[in-house]
Parts: C-alpha cells; sequence; structure tokens
C-alpha cells in the first residue's frame, strides 16, 4: 500500500493501534488514548467491542474478497461475507491483547503481500485480479516449496482459520456445517437409528 | 439478591458465614433453616442468574466469538465476575519455576505455564458454583483413610460411614443425576435424577473402554433431569459454564441462597471483604471486621460463631490474619499445621479424531453440557499391587461430538480453502473426542501456603504466598492418563491430535489450575496434629468453624464441591446442638 492512499483516518486509526501494540507488551501507551478490553465483568447479553478497529477500507476490502474466495456460497449456505466474518476479522485483530496483536501483525503482513504478489504477477491490486488470478496465487501458497508458500503460508492459515471459525459460528455457519442443537428438549433422546448405523453400534 | 448495606446490619447474630459458594451457601441455607439468624458476607458482587445468564446466544453475539481473553479466560460467556486467575488489587504471590523468583500471579495456560500455583477467584455472590463443572462424586471408604490403605498421605479422622447421612441430604438439595453402579470406592446414591441417554461418540468410547477394562457409567452432575425444589429441570441446551437462568444446574445463587433467604432470617452483605476475625479477650470470636468495598469503610459485625466459607485458600488467609494476643500467629496456628499440606487434583487431557464418527447423520446431541457417562478409577487392585508406580487414582471424562461451534473449525488439510473447506468442515464437524482426568494428588511437605512478608492488597490485607510441588506420584499418574487416553482413542479406531506426552513434568497442570484447592487448615483427631476437629470447629477457638475444603486431609479425585456441601450439613447440625447445650456462644 501507498502511503498516499492512506486517508487521515486511517492513520489516526493505526496510531490508536500503535498505542494498543505498546500496552498489550506491557509497555507505556501514549496518552490520552486509553483502550479497553472487555473487562472482568462485562454484560453478557450485549454483544459491545470496546476497542476501535484498525483496519483500513483497502485492507477491508481484500478481507471480504479473500474470506469470501476461502469461504464460498453453495447449498448449504452463504459466502463468508453475507455473516460477517470481514468485521469479525477486523474485531479480531483490533483486540488490545497479545494473540490478536500477533494476529494483527501477520494478517497486515499477509494482506499487503497478496496485493504485492498480484500487483507483480497481474499489474492489479489482490482485490481487483480476476477470480482464477485470485486462486492461482492461493494454490500456489498451498503448493510445497513455492516462495508463495514460503512468505504467506503462515497468514493465510491463520485468515482462513480464523475467517471459518467466524463464519460457522453464526447460526447461517450453523445451518452449514450440521449443528442443530441450541433448542430446548423435554428430554434428551439420544442417538437416532440411522446415527447407531453409521457408527456400528446397531 | 435483596442485599442489606453495610450499615444495616442488626447488632449481633447468631452466626456469620464468610462466602457465599457452595460452603457459605449451604451453611446459610441450614442455618436459617434451623431458625438461625444469620449474616452472609461476600466479597464480590450481587449476582442475578435469572437476569444475567446468556441462555441460547450464539458465539457470534459475543466479543471474539466468545473466545478466551486475559480478562475472561473461560470465554466471555463464563459466569465468572471478577477476573479469575488475577483480581484487580488483590494479588497473590507465587514462584516461577524457571529461577525461583516471587511474583504476582497472572493470567496463565496452565499446562505451560512457569507458575508454581495459580488461583481462581470469581468475586461474585455465588462463587465458583455459578460456572463449576458439576461433578458430583461421594468420596468412598478408600478415600477418607488412604494412609490405612497405602501407607501414604494421611488418614481423616472420620470415615464415610459418618458423612454418608451428610451425602444424602446435600444430595436432596443439590439434584444429581446419575445411576447405581455398585463400583469399588464409588458410593451409589438413593437419591439419584435419571441420567440423561449417552451420546453416540459416548457409546462409542464406551466400547473402547470395556475393551481395556474400563467400566464406564452414567455421569454424576449437579445438573436437574427432574424438577426439584421450584427448580426446572435441564432443557438440554447451552452450556452449563454460563450459569443457568432456569436454575437446573446446581448453584448457590438459585438453589441454595433463595429458600435461605426466605426464611426471613438471612441478611446478605455484598462487596464485603473480610480483613479479620475479632476475638475477645478469652480469645473467642466477637465477630468479623471487613471492608465495605463500595465506601472503603472499615466495619465491624457481631455474633456468636463465625463460619469461614471464602474457598479454602480465603479462608486460610482470613485465619492467618486474625492475629491477637492470644493467637499470635492467626486462628488456628498452635499446632503448626494452618497453611499445610496443600493439594489440588491432576489434570490431564488428550484429544483425537475418529474416522467413524465423520460424516454421522446430523441430530442434536447438546444434551447437558457434560459428559454423560464417565469411567471411575478402575484398577485398585494393580494399584494396591504397586503395578502401576503410582498410588492413587483418577477418573475419566470427556467431550466430543457436535458442539455449538466456537471460533475455531477442525480442518485437518492446512491447505483447504473454498468449496473443498465447506465440504471437510462438514465432514470433519463432530468426528472429534477429547478426554480429561481428575486425580487424587498426595499431601506434601512442599506445598503450602503462608502470608507474604510484604505484599498487602489494596485493601491493605496481607496476601497468601504459594509453595508448591507435585511429586513423583502425580508425574507417573499424570503419564499414564495420557497413555490411556491414546489406547481409548486408538481402540475407537481414531487417531491422536499431537502427542502422547511421556514426561510428566510437561503435561502436569500447574498447581491449583484444577480448580480443586484442599488443605491448608485440614481436619484432625487432636489438637497438635490439625486445624479444625472432625467438625471443622477450630481447635484453637471453638467457636470459629472453617466449612470448606480448607479441612480437608487428603484430596481424592473426587471433585471436592459435593463432599464441601455435606460436611458443612454436618458441621451446621453439630454446632446448633453445641450452642443448645450451651458449648458455643
Amino acid at each position: 500500500m501507498n502511503n498516499d492512499q492512506i486517508t487521515r483516518r486511517e492513520s489516526l486509526k493505526r496510531v490508536i493501534g500503535l498505542s494498543i501494540a505498546l500496552s498489550a507488551a506491557g509497555m507505556p501507551a501514549f496518552a490520552n488514548t486509553p483502550v479497553r478490553g472487555i473487562g472482568t465483568d462485562p454484560n453478557l447479553l450485549k454483544k459491545e467491542i470496546p476497542w476501535p478497529l484498525v483496519l483500513t477500507d483497502a485492507e477491508m476490502k481484500t478481507v471480504k474478497v479473500l474470506g469470501d474466495i476461502m469461504i464460498p456460497a453453495d447449498e448449504n449456505g452463504p459466502e463468508a461475507s453475507a455473516v460477517g466474518v470481514p468485521d469479525f476479522i477486523n474485531e479480531w485483530v483490533s483486540a488490545p491483547y497479545e494473540q490478536q496483536q500477533g494476529d494483527l501483525k501477520v494478517i497486515r503482513q499477509g494482506l499487503a503481500w497478496l496485493d504485492a504478489e498480484s500487483q507483480k504477477r497481474f499489474s492489479k491490486k489482490y482485490a481487483d485480479a480476476a477470480p482464477e488470478q485470485q486462486t492461482a496465487i492461493l494454490d500456489d501458497i498451498g503448493k510445497p516449496g513455492t516462495d508463495a508458500r514460503k512468505q504467506a503460508y503462515t497468514f493465510f492459515k491463520l485468515f482462513r482459520d480464523r475467517a471459518a471459525g467466524g463464519y460457522y459460528s453464526t447460526p447461517a455457519g450453523w445451518k452449514a456445517i450440521g449443528y442443530v442443537g441450541n433448542t430446548p428438549m423435554a428430554e434428551f433422546p439420544g442417538p437416532p437409528p440411522e446415527v447407531l448405523k453409521h457408527l456400528g453400534l446397531a | 439478591m435483596p442485599i442489606i448495606t453495610a450499615s444495616k446490619t442488626a447488632p449481633q447474630y447468631d452466626a456469620i458465614v464468610v462466602g457465599s459458594g457452595a460452603a457459605g451457601g449451604m451453611a446459610a441455607y441450614v442455618l436459617t433453616r434451623a431458625g438461625m439468624k444469620v449474616l452472609m458476607l461476600e466479597a464480590g458482587r450481587n449476582y442475578e442468574p435469572a437476569s444475567e445468564t446468556p441462555m441460547f446466544q450464539s458465539n457470534a453475539d459475543a466479543p471474539l466469538r466468545g473466545g478466551s481473553t486475559p480478562e475472561k479466560p473461560n470465554g466471555f460467556f463464563d459466569a465468572t465476575v471478577g477476573g479469575g486467575w488475577v483480581v484487580d488489587g488483590e494479588p497473590y504471590v507465587v514462584q516461577k519455576k524457571s529461577d525461583g523468583a516471587w511474583v504476582e500471579g497472572a493470567v496463565q495456560n496452565r499446562t505451560s505455564t512457569d507458575q508454581n500455583f495459580m488461583w481462581w477467584r470469581p468475586r461474585m455472590l455465588g462463587g465458583r458454583t455459578n460456572h463449576w463443572g458439576r461433578v458430583s462424586l461421594r468420596m468412598g471408604d478408600y478415600d477418607f483413610k488412604p494412609r490405612s490403605r497405602d501407607g501414604l498421605g494421611f488418614d481423616w479422622p472420620i470415615g464415610y460411614k459418618d458423612v454418608a447421612p451428610y451425602y444424602d441430604k446435600a444430595e436432596q438439595v443439590v439434584g444429581i443425576y446419575g445411576e447405581k453402579a455398585g463400583i469399588e470406592n464409588a458410593p451409589d446414591s438413593d437419591f439419584f435424577q435419571p441420567p440423561p441417554k449417552p451420546r453416540g461418540y459416548e457409546m462409542l468410547i464406551r466400547k473402547s473402554a470395556e475393551k481395556l477394562g474400563i467400566r464406564v457409567t452414567a455421569a454424576r452432575m449437579a445438573i436437574l433431569t427432574r424438577p426439584l425444589n421450584g427448580r426446572a429441570p435441564c432443557f438440554y441446551a447451552t452450556s452449563c459454564g454460563r450459569g443457568c437462568s432456569i436454575g437446573a444446574a446446581f448453584q448457590s445463587t438459585t438453589a441454595l441462597i433463595p429458600p435461605a433467604m426466605a426464611t426471613g432470617n438471612l441478611d446478605l452483605i455484598t462487596d464485603a471483604m473480610v480483613r479479620e476475625i475479632t476475638v475477645g479477650p478469652d480469645g473467642k470470636a466477637t465477630g468479623v471486621h471487613f471492608v465495605d468495598k463500595p465506601t472503603g469503610k472499615e466495619m465491624q459485625v457481631k455474633a456468636k460463631v463465625v463460619l469461614l466459607g471464602a474457598s479454602s485458600l480465603e479462608s486460610t488467609r482470613i485465619l492467618m490474619n486474625s492475629k491477637s494476643v492470644l493467637h499470635p500467629q492467626g486462628i488456628g496456628s498452635s499446632g503448626g499445621q494452618l497453611g499445610r499440606w496443600l493439594t489440588d487434583s491432576t489434570g490431564g487431557s488428550l484429544s483425537g479424531q475418529v474416522p467413524a464418527m465423520e460424516n454421522t447423520p446430523i441430530y442434536n446431541e447438546d444434551g447437558t453440557s457434560s459428559f454423560h457417562t464417565y469411567a471411575p478409577w478402575w484398577p485398585y487392585a494393580d494399584q494396591l499391587a504397586g503395578k502401576l508406580g503410582f498410588p492413587r487414582g483418577y477418573y475419566i471424562g470427556w467431550g466430543g461430538g457436535r458442539t455449538m461451534p466456537g471460533g475455531s473449525v477442525y480442518l485437518p488439510d492446512g491447505n483447504v480453502y473454498g468449496k473443498k473447506l465447506k465440504e471437510d468442515a462438514r465432514r470433519y464437524y463432530g468426528s472429534q473426542v477429547g478426554f480429561s482426568a481428575r486425580g487424587e494428588m498426595v499431601p506434601n511437605e512442599k506445598s503450602w501456603c503462608e502470608l507474604d512478608p510484604e505484599k498487602k492488597d489494596k485493601w491493605g490485607i496481607p496476601v497468601l504466598r504459594f509453595h508448591f510441588e507435585w511429586s513423583d506420584y502425580e508425574l507417573k499418574q499424570a503419564v499414564h492418563m495420557q497413555q490411556t487416553f491414546a489406547q481409548l482413542i486408538e481402540g475407537m479406531g481414531g487417531k491422536v491430535t499431537g502427542k502422547v506426552e511421556t514426561d510428566g513434568r510437561k503435561i502436569i497442570t500447574a498447581g491449583g489450575s484444577v480448580n480443586h484447592e484442599m488443605g491448608t487448615a485440614r481436619m484432625s483427631a487432636t489438637p497438635k496434629e490439625g486445624v479444625v476437629n472432625s467438625f471443622g470447629q477450630v481447635w484453637d477457638a471453638p467457636n470459629v468453624f472453617a466449612i470448606d475444603g480448607a479441612q480437608f486431609v487428603s484430596s481424592p479425585y473426587k471433585n471436592p464441591t459435593l463432599t464441601i456441601m455435606a460436611l458443612v450439613w454436618r458441621s451446621c447440625e453439630y454446632l446448633m446442638g453445641e450452642m443448645k447445650k450451651g458449648n458455643i456462644g
């Protein structure tokens, strides 16, 4: 990403992001930018994300495109962006905790690498490349021994696993994966005959 | 819960109960129903399960998909209020295993931590009963008399037959599902509620276990499957660790404190941090001195008897901090036993993936959110004959199958994405099993606690410092757990995920991290050998009772909560008898 593409708002976000990283590392954060975590006694009935979101609009564009390539629509459910996965990724990497701050670094570098790689190969940013161009890069990451794998596998795996976690933890994701619980029952009926048969217990 | 403010206390109570969890809650329940005027002091905030529990929320309804954070180590929806491993302004001191340095306890991973000890403290009405595992196992004859059996550790001054009637009483209030199984040293109950049916994977585990000679039976859980005392039965959805708004999963806040409150005999103050027990010139307790957290004011309340149920270590801390002319090292210290013989349960876990469970036809297997079946310790005979190389046992519980998806999904191929990812996610979802065990530690000389010479909490109260070491017994037991888990997984045709650890030091949990702290004010037959008598009555101060896990002499593989509640009932009956006779109060 070029510096001239960073808006004032985005650069402010980055400053805050840096102060989060510093405070998570146990170093003094910049004054007057207190970043809150969820705390030890949050309201459990209300989802509130107290920290500022740090990914730029440009980064979010790539996140959305990549998320939908990794988790496309099929007969069992919609694509990742339809259930808020990009927002979840942003929420995750923006969180003021050590693990998430580490993930932010990997995701940021990975998104930048994707754009650089796409520019090099196709003279386009990743989000603007053709679908087969986009998957060509991901397929190279999946191949042992490639440069792409060396440079981007950690990012690929982290992004993929976060996106999948974000996707399947939604009610639409439950349907896609085959989770039919979270519903009250008078008695627990145990496994039905077809399950017993499948497990060799019938 | 209706609470009173610290300035509204009565001039004198029959009893002050410190703590509101399993021990404090049960004490208030028994005493108030017998007509005693009781003041309960809880160091945490008021808590209302009916209005605060997230029932049916998906993980997408939580920040970070409900994942673990340093502020909510068990995940966003876990009922714990106040931090758990770290309570702001209320430190404890532990030792780093690597260099021996003393540091404040921090948020740690229980198996990879460099800390010798971890201490979980919710700061809320009902304490750990709001989110505990609900495993409710009676201790048996062997557990009360371990030294008589194998020469190690210590015998309790009481046996199973002394406690059995109180297990009966406690279980009728708690509500426990299970089945009579007649298993060695795993006493049955006449009051089991019907257990839920096993899930599919639990039936596979049973088959695998039987091949190894391991008996599987219905789990024993403090979760209602039938209505009890106005509490509704489980509806087989949402995790018990969130707490239970309908009162099906046992919590002091829904099962004990409301009926105690209904007697009109209970006053409750929350956010009340007890500093010390106050004593008169005769060395007997006159009441307690506490800090009213909202105002920071120092308050005193008076009672004929003080019962400590603040959690094993907090109760011991209060005893140690209750220094006076007649109790220069704190109440209960004259025998030199206060703080000693600290134990925790051992813990182990291993997971695996079972191809036979892939693509299982879709069905709802949420169940009670805990295991419906379990395996109590089985090779007693081999162990006694010295064939295992370690003296004490463990039980095995399990999880797996199609639980509500959280922030991660099992995808064995690290390269897949797109259509294939969705196919794999569906295929492999629910094909994993995880085993966990809780085992017995033999008390040792190197595991104990004391007041830190310098450090105080934000209320100015001296804090605890922990010494803790596992012995070879526990390390060998932890390795045995791993081997057994691996055999169970392989017996299901599955593959172990990761490594089967053969070095006990690498796999053993940090002391305290299983949340089963026991000992430090143990009961004894004579004043020299312990801190309290067999009724939890402090030898040095007959109107002070330590009624929680602090009085435990051994730490059997049976999770301690049920036994704590049975012992509390027994203590309360005894103390009311003594009061009637004029021996106390």
